[in-house]
């Protein structure tokens, strides 16, 4: 299963980094998308994988019972998306607002501010 | 105190919520911005002094025990990271309370200068590498919104830049902290410290090692993944160009100073032979670019880079010399990088432009701002009895300890070059009398008529004095390098401090 897993998180990053490397803004904002996914992705694999153990303690037991799912990794997973979410949501806001200021959205149109 | 490890991060937080909350009212904005960053810097000295008697500190949030919780650890290094942004904070809080327009005001430019300063402080007072990453981010949305704020096109240009390059990095950041938490189990650096030396697959964690290194140096803007700095720095206000120079890449120095000093040290000779190899790099690259440039803020720009170069040089020496050297050098260039940027909006001021070649005679006219100008850019050049002297000879003095002869002879170069730079801005700007134009007279008017600059000078006056004051009473600001390098090169006081129990 984590071969499978690491294929998909390679295929997410290949696909993110092509589009950040496109003309269009649009076209950024999807790839940077693509690459925080494919780094919770990874963060999922690498915490380790175990089948239908949730880390949940039963009724009257001290300890949830071995071998149960790694809760940090799932913490670390759900900050990530909250951070991406606010960031991508002003990235495209910020993208948009580009586009209406220097009136194109080809990315090698804007070099005005490049030495 | 245990309670006096927060407020760096708590006080900031409360002044950003009243700030939103009084978000009709500009003049009760300015007036509590500037109030919340005098009570910051207060208390970030009184942690210092805390620091300085007691040894490193930590505490435990929530009280949860350590390595399950998130704690907040401050030795001395953190310690003078923290004075030095509030103080930065301070005095350009000051400075844009005359600069800053009325809109940027109303929407929200203090709250925001202050959400910075919490994520800066935050970061450098973490002992949880992901806790890292988060406050990281905290800084960087804050700097997101600050550099797009105003929506001139060329903000809007930079800020693409910025924004993308910046968010790869943290892309890298997490997939490096992610690979880091299911090698070894643990996110508390203290306990990572002790972990790291027992994993059964060194190359793994050399792979997380040039992990951290890329990600943290996209942050600092070392070589050669610089190249966002000087496409954006340049086109905010000048105010928010000053905060951003003096604090964002030391923010990303420190974690890299942090991580190479307790993370991974398994491999020095690898793996600080990288670091030393593009700390040259980046010191040539840097103020070659900036030979290049002819306006004001864009050399700028390009010796932060050059800078960078020598802060990064001393943690790829790895001396206890060296990494004082660094310290120093930190100390020094945020208050030198900080002061010439806000003396690029003075000379705007007066001028009228930032173009090297439309600028000119400000010596003649107000020749105590020439001299404002002088003692950081000269400082910055390295000439004794400034900061910068001293910051320099430390670093040449741990080059030649350790023998390594080439980049102390890099090093000495790029102080010639930068001296080359700051000098062909103070002809142009400063000495040259005005160049003529079609649109000349009105100019010239508006030039004459005196400039209200005096309330601009005050926090300008207070830094060059603090860079003359750390260079006369080097010995002292010395002393407290070495400390911080000793405490950082020996990490068995910062693990006991945190996890209770020596390594």
């Amino acid at each position: 299963m984590e071969v499978i897993l690491a294929f998909v998180t390679g295929g997410l990053y290949a696909a993110g980094l092509y589009l950040m490397m496109r003309r269009s803004i649009v076209k950024l904002i999807i790839g940077l998308a693509l690459l925080s996914h494919a780094a919770n992705l990874l963060i999922f694999t690498a915490g380790g994988l175990t089948r239908a153990k949730a880390p949940l303690i039963p009724e009257g037991v001290l300890e949830p019972e071995t071998p149960f799912a790694d809760p940090l990794p799932q913490a670390l997973i759900l900050t990530a998306i909250v951070i991406s979410f606010g960031v991508l949501a002003f990235a495209v806001v910020l993208v948009n607002r580009a586009y209406h200021t220097v009136g194109t959205d080809d990315l090698d149109e804007m070099k005005a501010t490049d030495t | 105190m245990k309670l006096l490890l927060v407020f760096p991060i708590i006080i900031p937080l409360i002044t950003a919520a009243a700030l939103f909350l009084a978000w009709r009212w500009r003049q009760v904005q300015r007036g509590l911005g500037v109030c919340g960053m005098a009570v910051l810097l207060g208390m970030d000295l009184k942690l210092l002094e805390s620091v300085y008697n007691k040894g490193i500190q930590a505490v435990q949030i929530g009280s949860w025990p350590a390595p399950y919780g998130i704690t907040l650890v401050v030795d001395l290094f953190s310690a003078i990271m923290v004075v030095l942004a509030g103080l930065m904070g301070l005095a350009v809080a000051l400075y844009s309370l005359v600069t800053m327009d009325a809109q940027r005001e109303s929407f929200g430019y203090y709250p925001l200068l202050q959400i910075l300063l919490m994520g800066v402080n935050g970061a450098f007072l973490t002992g949880d590498i992901f806790n890292l990453y988060v406050w990281f981010e905290v800084m960087l949305m804050a700097s997101f919104v600050l550099l797009a704020l105003g929506g001139t096109k060329p903000q809007m240009e930079g800020a693409i830049k910025y924004v993308t390059l910046n968010l790869m990095s943290s892309a890298l950041f997490l997939a490096a902290v992610g690979i880091l938490y299911g090698m070894v189990g643990t996110l508390n650096m203290a306990d990572l410290s002790r972990k790291l030396s027992n994993v059964g697959e060194p190359g793994l964690v050399m792979t997380l090692a040039m992990m951290f290194l890329v990600a943290f140096g996209i942050k600092s803007a070392v070589f050669p993944l610089f190249f966002w700095l000087p496409a954006s720095y340049h086109t905010p206000p000048v105010a928010i160009s000053a905060i951003f120079a003096g604090l964002l890449t030391k923010v990303g120095v420190y974690a890299l100073i942090r991580v190479f000093t307790l993370l991974f040290v398994q491999n020095v000779a690898y793996t600080h032979t990288l670091i030393l190899v593009i700390a040259g790099f980046t010191m040539v690259t840097g103020v070659l670019g900036a030979m290049a440039q002819m306006e004001f803020r864009r050399i700028l720009s390009f010796h932060i880079i050059s800078q960078i170069g020598y802060m990064v040089m001393g943690l790829g020496l790895f001396t206890p010399l060296a990494l004082a050297g660094s310290v120093f050098y930190i100390i020094h260039h945020i208050i030198v990088k900080t002061n010439l940027f806000l003396m690029s909006g003075v000379v705007f001021r007066l001028c009228g432009s930032f173009e090297l070649k439309k600028l000119g005679g400000v010596y003649r006219s107000h020749p105590l701002a020439a001299v404002l100008f002088l003692i950081p850019a000269l400082s910055l050049a390295g000439l004794p009895p400034l900061s910068g002297f001293f910051a320099k000879l430390i670093l040449v003095k741990a080059g030649l300890e350790t023998e390594r002869y080439f980049i102390v002879i890099v090093a000495l170069g790029v102080s010639l070059l930068t001296l080359f730079s700051m000098v062909k801005i103070w002809t142009e700007a400063f000495w040259k009398s005005r160049p003529l134009s079609d649109r000349d007279s009105e100019l010239q008017m508006s030039w004459r008529s005196n400039n209200s600059i005096g309330s601009l000078l005050f926090p300008v006056t207070i830094l060059a004095v603090l860079t003359v004051a750390i260079g006369l009473a080097a010995g002292p600001v010395f002393n407290l390098s070495i400390r911080a390098a000793g405490q950082l090169l020996d990490s068995g006081d910062y693990i006991q401090a945190v996890l209770g129990e020596r390594p």
